[in-house]
């Protein structure tokens, strides 16, 4: 059994199918001319560079104290191959005097390179036949990525395996036949995570090296909530994870009919679900859900997997895009919300004791002025497509909030010079993450038209507990009275100056707060899509007025084990 | 132009890692560097190639170095066989 991170619930009973080794076939085109030469030649060259900084990439990444050096070396002849002068000059020989494609020359190079491994009589160095092959398929890989690939036609019930899926292979995925996908690499937040999620196909990543024991056609039962794989598995198993899968179809088939139910609950109080996303097209796919619109468009995906700062044109197009795949549903844009665990590889922010505590998000952009305000105004400019609001988050005082309108004010004016449209009753809004901006709420919520809280960096800011580590982890816990206090002053003293207040933390995802949530006032919820038709399904069989029941006895409660433990009760 | 020979002391032969490090020690000269097994001369620049020459533990092999910076590279090279060779 292989063990991962669970991404997108769900169970999947399939035939394993190895996406990267299948992608080699030759094409047998010959090139015409010069031109087309000097064309391959460049494409050979420019897939060994982005080949080799993947590669260096994964051993920055290394962990020694965990994984065996003997890895790490064999990254690094990974490097060599990469960049060995005999395979280039034995592929561009092949595309310069045989007029093949750089497609076939790097398949017809590294397959006479493995062969002579593989011919070798000693165990060792045979062993390295694999190596090869691995740089092969990895500069296949990225010479596909500018090349057209055709829709790939899969076997019912295939369980996609690969080192990670990248946009263009989940676009050219045929998702009918494709029933869950794990991957060797990845977090919560990569994109074959992401896909997944918002698609409701049952995934597993982060799998680490394991995922290499499974081949072709192995039966396997992928389990999406717990992260597990078991390969090959007996016919016990299978039927009882036949079962398990039966009574999850049943239930997503059934939540999913909720999609033009409007969430209002018994007593007519109308409740927006929203959708956390990060590009237009999880928009798309949070509307399919029966999302209302974004509570949080997070912007880091456009800053990251680059080498430069994204231009004003370049965000305007990405917004742009969002807002009209939105369809007038309102959008809250999150500017940028880089440092603690979040780098950019050409913005350099040095080491530092507490990346948490230290120089991140807000604090960044008020810095950095010239990449605030060209963010800024990027969004402005998109806010003629569609409804957009604007949210800064890692707010801890009433300065940062109006040195940041102050910068908006003059992103507004340049747009005004310009003769450029934007939407002049944009609404200007901020996160409360951190514990001062939830205790000062009465005082912050004068200067700006909306909260909205994150809970996942309140609860660590509140609890003072690193969630990452494993040691005290336990202690991070949403359901401590004093992080649910903080919550529900933030709620009320939206209320009391009539601003709205929504929540885009995990808890507004989390089955067992919701009542607790519509209790305290929230009428806000944003969240991954795929959570949205459960959330959905609590809110319309419930009323107000027990919902501020659950509220009132939660707060008499002292523990967050007495509280868990009563929300649990009244869910079930 | 210096050729040496050196016999691979260690049993396992010259394995990915110490072809690795010889190859980037290589890259560091200007020289022409080629190294031979038995009547096989490849250029040491390549790492394909020199475990292609499958060199196991007791075989003796011979380097040339070709260039303006051939004296150090030789030394250089020395030193990877008699000292370095040993720890990686």
């Amino acid at each position: 059994m292989i063990t991962g991170i669970g991404v997108s619930p769900g169970i999947s009973i399939g035939k394993a199918y190895l996406l990267h080794k299948q992608q080699a076939t030759l094409t047998g085109i010959l090139l015409l001319n010069d031109r087309d030469v000097a064309i391959e030649t460049e494409k050979f060259n420019n897939a060994a560079a982005l080949s080799i900084s993947e590669v260096e990439t994964i051993i920055a990444g290394y962990d020694t104290t965990t994984n065996s050096t003997e890895g790490l070396d064999i990254l690094e002849a990974h490097i060599e191959l990469l960049s060995d002068p005999q395979i280039k000059d034995d592929v561009i020989e092949k595309i310069s005097k045989e007029r093949k494609n750089v497609n076939d020359a790097v398949i017809e190079v590294i397959r006479d390179a493995v062969q002579l491994f593989k011919n070798m009589d000693d165990e060792y160095l045979s062993a390295r036949a694999a190596d090869v092959q691995d740089i092969g398929d990895r500069l296949l890989k990225n010479l596909s990525i500018t090349a057209k690939t055709p829709t790939q036609q899969y076997e019912p019930d295939t369980i996609i395996i690969a080192e990670d899926l990248t946009p263009s292979d989940t676009i050219s995925m045929d998702i009918i036949h494709v029933i869950g996908f794990a991957t060797l690499v990845g977090s919560r937040t990569s994109h074959a995570a992401i896909i997944a999620k918002s698609r409701c196909i049952p995934a597993v990543v982060g799998c680490g090296e394991q995922l290499n024991s499974i081949k072709n056609n192995d039966m396997l039962i992928l389990d999406g909530q717990t992260g597990q794989i078991i390969i090959t598995p007996d016919q016990n198993t299978i039927e009882q994870y036949q079962i398990k899968r039966e009574t999850w179809l049943a239930q997503t088939a059934q939540l999913r009919s909720l999609k033009d139910t409007p969430a209002l609950t018994t007593d007519g109080t109308i409740i927006n679900l929203l959708a956390n996303i990060g590009d237009a097209g999880d928009m798309e796919q949070a509307i399919d859900l029966g999302a209302e619109g974004s509570g949080l468009l997070r912007t880091e995906l456009l800053f990251m997997g680059r080498d430069a700062l994204p231009t004003e044109q370049e965000q305007f197009e990405f917004y742009k895009a969002v807002a009209q795949k939105a369809k007038g549903k309102p959008v809250i844009v999150r500017t940028l919300d880089i440092g603690g665990d979040k780098q950019l590889p050409y913005f350099n922010i040095p080491a530092e004791q507490n990346p948490f505590l230290g120089y991140r998000a807000i604090r960044i952009c008020l810095d950095r002025k010239d990449i605030f305000i060209t963010q800024l105004k990027a969004i402005l400019r998109a806010s003629a497509f569609g409804k957009l609001k604007i949210m800064f988050p890692m707010i801890s005082n009433i300065q940062e909030i109006r040195a940041a309108k102050a910068i908006l004010e003059e992103a507004k004016e340049e747009l005004i010079k310009v003769n450029l449209p934007f939407d002049k009753t944009l609404l200007v809004g901020i996160m409360i993450e951190i514990p001062s901006a939830a205790i000062t709420a009465d005082l912050l919520a004068k200067e700006v038209d909306f909260f909205s809280i994150g809970t996942n960096d309140l609860c660590q800011y509140t609890l003072a507990v690193d969630r990452m580590n494993e040691k005290i982890k336990d202690l991070y816990d949403p359901y401590n009275p004093g992080v649910l206090r903080l919550i529900a002053y933030v709620i009320e003293q939206g209320h009391k100056h009539h601003i709205e207040v929504g929540m885009c933390g995990e808890l507004a995802s989390d089955p067992k707060a919701t009542l607790l949530l519509l209790g305290m006032g929230l009428t806000e919820f944003s969240m991954s899509a795929i959570a949205i038709p459960q959330i959905k399904n609590i809110i319309i069989n419930n009323g107000l007025s027990a919902a501020k029941q659950v509220h009132q006895r939660v707060m008499k409660m002292d523990s967050s084990t007495a509280i868990t433990a009563y929300l649990q009760e009244i869910n079930t | 132009m210096i050729t040496k020979n050196y016999i691979i002391t260690a049993a396992e032969g010259m394995h990915a890692r110490p072809a690795t490090a010889l190859v980037k020690l290589t890259k560091r000269f200007t020289s022409a560097i080629s190294i031979k097994k038995g009547d096989r001369t490849v250029k040491l620049n390549s790492l394909l190639n020199i475990l292609g020459l499958a060199i196991k533990g007791g075989d003796t092999i011979s380097i040339t170095t070709d260039g303006e910076d051939e004296v150090t590279a030789s030394v250089a090279i020395d030193t990877f066989f008699q000292e370095e060779l040993k720890h990686l």
